[in-house]
């Protein structure tokens, strides 16, 4: 049997405060919320994949043109959500356009440890913008506005000819 | 009579005199009166009801009794037999829509479910028609979220098998007209399923004189314990009704091929049943019988104007539904420039508790054009503290997001695409 000593009570999450919240709406992901890059249909896309939240509603929408090679040569994204599923699907179209499958599968994976908290992942001078959803990391209801439109990007790459 | 708040019942919210909890609608926080009544059963007369061959299980299965007869009470229903525990309102509509239906639904039949409703009343009846074949018709609101007799007189006719309808609308506190819905539908010869998980704590049920078939209800927001509530019924019809589980309990004789069924209401309470949970349920009715149901409605219907004012006064802020004098203890509304999730998480950082989404009535969203809202809502431990610290919390979050008196220039209108 488990010795209770062993594992303390884990500390009560705590309580958030205006100063935590204004560390998740920094001014960099109100600015892609204000101003989204990308943001519209596509006219004639190779591939698109839509992610809803059941629990909100919110729908994110990702639209690719894709190259003979797998090359992302355009992204858009459509929908709904708040401020930041829209700034998070704004820093992924940045980040989609010219890249590889691989490389958006492993940027991805950056994401989910941002919102984690890794502290490795805060120096990634690669991320750019995307460092603005580290103030979600304190937000756990949160995390998925922020995942939505990497899930819709990842159904969009399995749709994409070469993908 | 009247009373100001009711804040120094609750111990949650003694504990975090911070707190600003406006979600009652999602669920009530619980008086102190219901906690020790919990403690109480489990401390002094925790056993397994109607298997009595000794004292403590004579006990437990006494204050079952006793706990159904004083809810039934307060519901206003002289039969207690008819009163069905479950684990809340959407067990008990499931309950009325799989035993009643299956039973009494077939192909060319017409279910009727407002635009109004909760996913709790709605997909039930949405899946009834899909498994049987039957019409699923909808009573379409008015712009400002209220259906009338009229609309429903409209879509109602000799096929019309059963009428859902809510007792007040959770995403938007619509208070229908229950007696005059009531009435039409069963003119129709049609069964009425009211849904009463936000009207039963605002408002006298009475259910005896209510006009509807079946009344469901959630113990948790009337300041009861999660995972009990009820299905009110009238006698005839659950007479009729064949099982809905099938157990312990529930049983007359079991034989190797064929059973027989246990008397009202152990017919429809298969299973050991949750004693403790209708002990503090009948704890908590008790504490609203105290305070007067009339004296909770209006300092409800207070708050709810006195905010609905004050949130329209903020520029940007739209506040959603039917005039306040028409809403029952709630306050939906949009911000402009701010999705009601950033708006939530933002109040949250002040302490102020709100739901925000679709408030799990999607039908109607799509047809109001909204895709999420931002809801308080009001009981009786609310103030107009409550109301200051919302405004407040609204008035901080356009500042952070640059949306101050609703400047939508500076936010470029998101959500939905040109």
């Amino acid at each position: 049997m488990p010795d209770a000593s062993e594992s303390p009570p884990p500390e009560p999450r705590p309580a958030p405060n205006s100063a935590r919240v204004q560390g998740l709406y920094q001014d960099l992901l109100l600015a892609h919320y204000r101003r989204p890059r990308n943001r519209g249909t596509m006219e004639h896309p190779d591939a698109v994949g839509t992610v809803a939240n059941p629990l909100c509603g919110d729908a994110i929408t990702v639209a690719l043109q894709v190259d003979t090679d797998g090359r992302v040569r355009d992204a858009r994204f459509t929908g709904q959500g708040c401020s930041i599923a829209q700034a998070s699907a704004s820093m992924l179209t940045e980040h989609a356009i010219g890249a590889m499958p691989d490389d958006l599968r492993r940027l991805r994976q950056r994401v989910d440890q941002l919102l984690a908290g890794d502290a490795d992942v805060v120096q990634d001078t690669t991320l750019g913008d995307l460092h603005a959803l580290a103030g979600v990391a304190g937000f756990p209801a949160r995390f998925r506005c922020a995942t939505l439109p990497w899930e819709a990007l990842e159904l969009a790459l399995r749709q994409a000819p070469h993908g | 009579m009247t009373f100001h708040s009711r804040r120094a019942d609750f111990p949650l919210l003694v504990r975090q005199p911070t707190l600003r909890y406006l979600d009652s609608a999602a669920t009530a926080q619980k008086p102190a009166v219901v906690l020790d009544a919990l403690r109480e059963f489990y401390e002094t007369e925790n056993a397994n009801p109607h298997r009595g061959a000794y004292a403590l299980s004579v006990a437990a299965t006494d204050r079952y009794h006793e706990a159904r007869a004083r809810i039934a009470r307060f519901m206003g229903m002289a039969d207690a037999s008819c009163l069905i525990f479950t684990r809340g309102t959407t067990e008990a509509i499931n309950l009325i829509a799989s035993a009643w239906g299956q039973a009494n639904i077939s192909a060319g039949d017409e279910i009727v479910v407002t635009r109004l409703e909760h996913h709790a009343n709605f997909v039930p009846w949405q899946q009834l028609a899909l498994a049987t074949g039957a019409t699923f018709r909808i009573v379409e609101a008015s712009a400002d979220g209220q259906v009338t007799p009229e609309a429903l007189r409209a879509i109602v006719s000799p096929r019309t098998r059963v009428v859902a309808c809510g007792h007040v609308s959770n995403a938007l506190g619509t208070l229908n007209p229950v007696r005059e819905l009531a009435a039409i539908a069963r003119e129709a010869g049609a069964l009425v399923v009211c849904d009463g998980a936000q009207g039963a704590p605002h408002l006298r049920v009475d259910f005896d004189q209510l006009g509807v078939d079946a009344y469901a209800f959630s113990g948790h927001k009337i300041g009861g314990p999660m995972g009990i509530g009820g299905l009110l019924a009238r006698r005839e019809l659950l007479e009729a009704m064949p099982p809905y589980h099938f157990g312990g309990d529930m049983i007359e004789f079991v034989g190797d091929d064929t059973s027989t069924w246990n008397v009202l209401p152990h017919r429809f309470e298969a299973g050991t049943p949750n004693v403790a949970g209708a002990v503090g349920l009948a704890a908590a009715v008790d504490y609203l019988d105290a305070l007067g149901m009339d004296a909770v409605l209006a300092h409800e219907q207070r708050l709810t104007t006195l905010a609905s004012e004050r949130l329209a006064a903020i520029g940007g802020v739209t506040v959603l539904g039917p005039p306040a004098a028409e809403r029952n203890g709630v306050v939906s509304f949009v911000v402009d420039g701010i999705h009601a999730h950033d708006l939530a998480t933002i109040l949250d950082g002040t302490g102020v508790c709100v739901r925000a989404g679709h408030h799990c009535a999607q039908p109607l969203m799509r047809a109001l054009g909204l895709d999420a809202t931002a809801r308080a809502s009001f009981w009786v431990y609310n103030d107009d503290a409550d109301v200051d610290a919302l405004v407040e919390g609204i008035q901080h979050a356009q500042r952070l997001f640059g949306t101050v008196g609703g400047d939508t220039a500076i936010a470029t209108p998101v959500g939905h695409d040109a």
